[in-house]
Formats: C-alpha cells, sequence, structure tokens
C-alpha cells in the first residue's frame, strides 16, 4: 500500500526530473562553457573517468562569461523586451477576441456547448506550422487578403513579413487557450447571481461589468498567462510570418544556435529566458491555487 | 403528510400594532399592492400558470403553498421582473408593471440560493443595491451597519459569503433584499437549506422585520407549517391555479375544496350523497344501515349530489361508550396507534374497512393509555367540525 502510494507520488517527480531538470541542467552547464571548434562545439566536458581532480578541474573552468556578452551587445535585451512587448500586446488582443467568443458559448443553449467546443479545439487537429504557412498564402502581396481587396476596388497591403503578420499568428494560434480557461469559469457562474445583480437595480450591461466580469477573472488571468508564457518565447510565428525589423529573442536563440552554432551563448539566452518567464508562471501557479478553494 | 398544525393556529395579526386587527383584503375600499388580473403564463405549450386573478395588500406577509411545480417560483419571477405573463395584466401600486424590467421595480427577491456574490464581502453584497440607486455615501454606510445590526452580523461584515455558515448567508440574503427598503421583498423557499430548529428561529425573526419594516412579503414555500406561522394570507396553488386564498386559520377551518382540505394538514374525507338540513348545515349518507353524519356546507348545495365530509383528525373525540346526544358517530376497530410524543394517532378501522384518523393530546404517560390494537371503540365529533365540500 504504502509503496504504491510512493510510486504514485514519484512518478511525476521521476517525469518532472527526467523531462525538466536533467536537460535544464544540461542547457545550464553549457551556458557556462566557453565556444570551441570542436563537436560538441564547447568546453570543457565532463569526463567522469578522470575522478575527483578532473570533476574539479571542470568545475574550475565554468564561468558566467556568457551572461555577461549578453549584457553587453545590447540586442539581446532589446530582443529579451521586445518579445515581451509583442507578447503582451498579442494577449491583450487574445483576449479582447477570446471573451465575447467564451461568452457567447458559454450563453449558447446546453445542447451546442459541445460542439461550439469542438470547433475551438478543431485546429489543434491540423500541424501547427501547415496553419502558419496557410497565413502566408492569405496574407502575402498576392493572398488572398490582397486578391480580394483588389476585387473590392481597395488598395493592397502589405502584411507579411510585419509586426501585424506576428500579432495575427499569435492571435489566431493561442485563441483557443485563451477561449478555453474563461469559458469554464463562465459555464459555471451561477446564473441567479445575474439575475439578483438585476434585481439589485443593475441594467443587465451593469451586471456585466459588475458581476459577470469580475468572476470570470480567474478564467481571463488563466488564458493571459497560457497565451502570454509560451508568446514569449515563440520561434516558428515570427520567423515565418514576421519581418527583418521584428525582434524577438526565439529568433535571437535559433540564429545563435544555428547560424552561429555558438551553443553556449545560446543556452545562456534560453536559461535567462526561463528566468524571465518563471515570474508569470509563479504568478498563474498562485491564480490557479486560488481558483481551487 | 405532515404532522398537522395546531388547529389553533391563530390568524396572526401583521398590522402595525396587535391592537388594530389586519384584514384588508376584508374591507371594499382597501387598495391591493399587487393585482394580479387573468395572468397565464405558458413555456411553449405548457402552461405554469393558468388564469390567476390575485390581490395582494400593503403590509401583508401573503405566503404561496403548493406542491413541487405548481407554479410558485414562477408567479414570484413575474412579480420580480424576469418573467413576463403570456396573457394578463399585474399591477403594482395600480401601474402595469408587466413591461417594467426587473432593475426599475421596487420590488427585492431573496432567491432560494442565496446568490450572494462570491467576490464581494457581506458588506458590499448588502450595500451593492444601495450604491445602484445613487445613494450619498456616508447613508450607503449607515444603512449597511443597520442592516448589519438587525441580522446580527456586525462582526463578519468584512467576510466573503464562502467564510460564513447557511444560515449566516441566508441572513446577508434577506438583508441585502431589504436595504433598499423595497415596496415589496419576494423570498423565494428562503429557509429551505436551514434545519428545523433554526427554520423555526427564523421564521419568527422574519415575521418581527416583516412587521417592523412593514414591507409587504410574499413567500414561497411548500411547507405548509410555516407558511400557517408566518403568513397573515395563504395562496393554496394547484397546478398553476390558485385553488384559495385566505388566512391560515380559515384555510385550515374551512378550505373550499377537496384538494386544499388535503393539503393542508392531516384530515379524514368521508364521501356520500349530500343532504342539506337547513342554517348552512348538511348531512352525508355514506353507508347504508348507519346514521348520516352532518356538517357545515362549504357552499349551498343540492339534494343527492356527491360531496366530501372533511374532518380534522383532532375534532374526532374516541371513546369506548357510545357518547350521548351527538350526531356524528361511527364504530370501529383500533387498527393502528401512532405515538408522536405530545399527541397520538388513532387509525380506526371502520366496518367497512374506511380508516379514520382521531388524534389526542397525551395526557398521560404512554403505559396509561386508554386504548389499545383492536380494541373496540366509538368515534364522534360536533356538527360544526367538520366541513362539507363539493370539490
Ligand atoms: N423556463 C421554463 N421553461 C419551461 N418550463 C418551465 C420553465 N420554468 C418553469 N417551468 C415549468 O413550470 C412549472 C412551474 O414551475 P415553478 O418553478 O414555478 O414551480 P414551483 O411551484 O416553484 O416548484 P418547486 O416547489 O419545485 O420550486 C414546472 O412544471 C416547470 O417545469
Ligand atoms: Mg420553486
Amino acid at each position: 500500500m504504502d509503496f504504491r502510494r510512493f510510486s504514485l507520488i514519484a512518478l511525476p517527480y521521476a517525469w518532472l526530473l527526467l523531462l525538466f531538470l536533467v536537460p535544464f541542467g544540461i542547457v545550464l552547464k553549457i551556458s557556462l562553457s566557453d565556444y570551441a571548434l570542436s563537436i560538441p562545439p564547447y568546453t570543457p566536458t565532463l569526463d567522469l573517468t578522470g575522478g575527483w581532480p578532473a570533476i574539479r578541474d571542470f568545475l574550475s573552468q565554468l564561468d558566467f562569461e556568457n551572461y555577461v556578452f549578453l549584457t553587453e551587445d545590447d540586442l539581446y535585451w532589446k530582443a529579451y523586451l521586445s518579445s515581451v512587448r509583442i507578447a503582451a500586446i498579442a494577449t491583450f488582443i487574445t483576449l479582447l477576441i477570446g471573451y465575447p467568443i467564451a461568452y457567447a458559448m458559454a450563453k449558447a443553449p446546453r445542447e451546442w456547448q459541445p460542439t461550439l467546443l469542438m470547433l475551438v479545439i478543431l485546429p489543434f487537429w491540423t500541424s501547427f506550422l501547415i496553419r502558419v504557412y496557410a497565413w502566408i498564402g492569405i496574407l502575402s502581396s498576392e493572398g488572398y487578403l490582397n486578391q480580394t481587396l483588389g476585387f473590392l476596388g481597395l488598395e493592397p497591403v502589405t502584411v507579411l513579413n510585419t509586426n501585424i503578420a506576428v500579432y495575427i499568428g499569435i492571435v489566431y494560434t493561442y485563441l483557443p487557450f485563451m477561449v478555453l480557461p474563461i469559458y469554464s469559469t463562465l459555464e459555471k457562474m451561477d446564473y441567479d447571481l445575474i439575475e439578483a445583480a438585476q434585481d439589485l437595480g443593475c441594467t443587465p450591461t451593469e451586471a456585466f461589468w459588475r458581476v459577470t466580469l469580475p468572476l470570470s477573472r480567474p478564467g481571463m488571468i488563466a488564458g493571459c498567462f497560457l497565451v502570454f508564457i509560451p508568446a514569449v518565447g515563440e520561434f516558428v510565428i515570427p520567423s515565418l510570418l514576421g519581418g527583418s525589423q521584428t525582434l524577438m529573442i526565439g529568433k535571437v536563440l535559433w540564429e545563435e544556435f544555428f547560424n552561429n552554432r555558438d551553443w553556449p551563448v545560446a543556452s545562456a539566452v534560453a536559461v535567462v529566458l526561463l528566468l524571465i518567464l518563471v515570474i508569470p508562471i509563479v504568478l498563474f501557479q498562485k491564480n490557479q491555487e486560488k481558483q481551487q478553494e | 403528510m405532515n404532522q398537522p398544525s395546531s388547529p389553533q393556529t391563530p390568524a396572526r395579526p401583521a398590522g402595525p400594532g396587535p391592537a388594530t386587527a389586519f384584514h384588508p383584503w376584508d374591507d371594499p375600499d382597501a387598495v391591493p399592492l399587487i393585482r394580479f388580473r387573468g395572468v397565464t403564463k405558458r413555456f411553449g405549450d405548457f402552461t405554469a400558470i393558468d388564469a390567476v386573478d390575485l390581490d395582494i395588500y400593503p403590509r401583508e406577509f401573503f405566503a404561496l403553498l403548493g406542491p413541487s411545480g405548481c407554479g410558485k417560483t414562477t408567479l414570484m419571477r413575474m412579480l420580480a421582473g424576469f418573467e413576463s405573463p403570456s396573457v394578463g395584466a399585474i399591477t403594482l401600486e395600480g401601474r402595469d408593471i408587466v413591461h417594467v424590467p426587473p432593475h426599475k421595480r421596487a420590488v427585492n427577491m431573496m432567491f432560494q440560493s442565496y446568490a450572494l456574490f462570491p467576490h464581494l464581502t457581506v458588506e458590499q453584497n448588502i450595500a451593492f443595491g444601495l450604491k445602484r440607486s445613487g445613494m450619498e455615501k456616508d447613508a450607503i454606510e449607515a444603512r449597511v451597519a443597520e442592516m448589519l445590526r438587525m441580522v446580527q452580523l456586525q462582526k463578519f461584515a468584512a467576510r466573503k459569503p464562502h467564510q460564513i455558515s447557511g444560515g449566516q448567508r441566508q441572513r446577508v440574503a434577506l438583508a441585502r433584499a431589504l436595504a433598499k427598503a423595497p415596496k415589496l421583498l419576494l423570498l423565494d423557499e428562503p429557509l429551505g437549506a436551514l434545519d428545523k430548529k433554526l427554520r423555526q428561529q427564523t421564521q419568527f425573526e422574519l415575521v418581527d422585520i416583516q412587521e417592523r419594516t412593514g414591507t409587504t412579503f410574499v413567500i414561497v414555500t411548500h411547507d405548509q407549517e410555516e407558511a400557517m406561522t408566518v403568513a397573515s394570507r395563504i395562496a393554496v396553488m394547484n397546478e398553476g391555479k390558485i385553488a384559495q386564498v385566505d388566512t391560515p386559520g380559515r384555510i385550515y377551518e374551512s378550505p373550499a375544496s377537496v384538494y386544499v382540505a388535503d393539503f393542508v394538514g392531516d384530515v379524514n374525507l368521508i364521501e356520500g350523497n349530500a343532504r342539506p338540513v337547513g342554517q348552512g348545515m348538511a348531512e352525508i349518507r355514506w353507508r347504508e344501515g348507519v346514521p348520516a353524519i352532518r356538517g357545515q356546507a362549504a357552499e349551498p348545495l343540492v339534494e343527492g349530489e356527491r360531496a366530501t365530509l372533511a374532518i380534522r383528525p383532532e375534532k374526532i373525540a374516541i371513546s369506548r361508550e357510545r357518547p350521548e346526544g351527538r350526531n356524528n358517530v361511527v364504530q370501529g376497530r383500533v387498527h393502528d396507534i401512532a405515538y408522536l410524543g405530545n399527541i397520538s394517532t388513532y387509525h380506526v378501522r371502520l366496518p367497512d374497512g374506511v380508516i379514520v384518523q382521531a388524534q389526542v393530546a397525551n395526557q398521560r404517560r404512554i403505559a396509561r393509555r386508554d386504548f389499545t390494537w383492536e380494541d373496540e371503540v366509538w368515534l364522534s365529533w360536533s356538527d360544526t367540525a367538520g366541513v362539507v365540500l363539493m370539490r
């Protein structure tokens, strides 16, 4: 019995250890190493056969040089800042679009709701990459958007390879993550509360602002974190839809790894990104816990 | 069915003072606060409320009583403005309110679920309606404090609804609904969630608050004892129709139909052919070869019509010898005895198999009971104890 309980608890921890802590340890270690023209492209490498002296020697070669470098070149902090800004704006737009969708879903007749829910999840059934490529087809200069505008006798617009395309991409991709938590709080809400508010003198609009909205706040917060956290590190969307002026840390990270092959600096970028995201992740956890009460 | 309320349940005066009798419904000049005229409510092809006419007077404590699904909540929701009648008119102080939205009605409702706002404190919940009415900040604070004092929740002002007990929540809901001093307060099964002791205590609190504030209360309940305890008048409902509107005493003593007699309290129903015997009395021939039994006729009747005598168990006397000088006497055998502490109910089987219940106060200890199973006994009651009903 005790063993079963132990293994039940141990399993998720083992999972976390194997799939998060070990890889993170490796990345952290690489970020403390130096660039080298070798395979793998960094030194030192750990050689356990050398015993204690070798390990001590290995540890003494690790340093924070790469982190210092990140502060020296303003490309990096600008990229971090720009990513956070783009992610925040995109999250806000997603909220503005997602809330009415979730609200309409929660208000829809009961028997429709499973269907609507499925429609929201439906895009996940096709590859994310294909969906982003589809947007290229829509937004490019000869794409469907400009064809439609031309058909209506309007001037063509340049959307692809601008930040606008990045916002469209992020909002489109992450919309379900916003809609679902908001829907679940709205759907749980007791309709008597709205009637009580109206009974006490609220117009339907006031009742929405004073009761529905505050009560759906946990869902909105959860949705915002679920969009914001992955959007900060987003790489595919800015590199496919964004332009040369679109500065996002995910892209920088990619270039460090694959163009410069500077694994130590790339790892440092990744570790700092993670540290930046720890704050919203912890806040998110707090929000979820509060909701459980 | 529940144990019947004590027969002497008074028609409690709900007026300003005990000295003045309160029965505006008998006064032809009294102006009703609420008036339903031919109100019908349909949901699809289902008729939830069927051609209801109803007058409710200012300062009344009016109870809607009826079985589940008879339309009590629907009637209330039409008063609050959440439903509008399919046909008919509802007036509040003479003004048609059918098209007035809920937030513009001087009517507040205490919800069955309490519907307290979980994101607001007790204090903020009570202040919610006041803030919407554009009251001064100081005045709101004073009013909230007054309400908190009234329901004795001063200590809990800063708590959230999930941090207080069920009974306290119910008091917050009451305070919130009363804070705006509405002309009419609607209470939809307000005490449903409370246990019996707390419930009785709260019933008296409600009556007390109603008398002090002078607000007109309409309460929904399917507990007939509760309706008897608090109400100035009771409307007994049946499948969307009003079966009878009357004071608790008259509902109990002079039911207008078999349905009402049966729904409120315990009753023995004896069916037979009726014959008027003058002075508003009627007799019922219910079996060959035994004398007819008598009761007060609820309405004029024609000889030979089928009618039912309704007689309350506590009005039937039980004895070993045949009582002298009474018209209503039947003989039977004790079939069962239900001991309820303060009273005992004897189930007496008449020779034709009909069971009649007679109730006796337990003045003696149980071991010294006069009758026991299978005893031959006589049941008797006075001519005016029972009612002869045509419906
Ligand atoms: N929105 C609605 N749509 C369809 N039918 C409804 C609706 N609201 C109520 N009804 C029906 O109308 C009838 C009366 O309902 P109501 O809620 O008024 O009953 P009630 O007397 O309050 O019962 P209870 O004592 O169980 O609360 C019920 O048969 C119910 O099913
Ligand atoms: Mg109801």
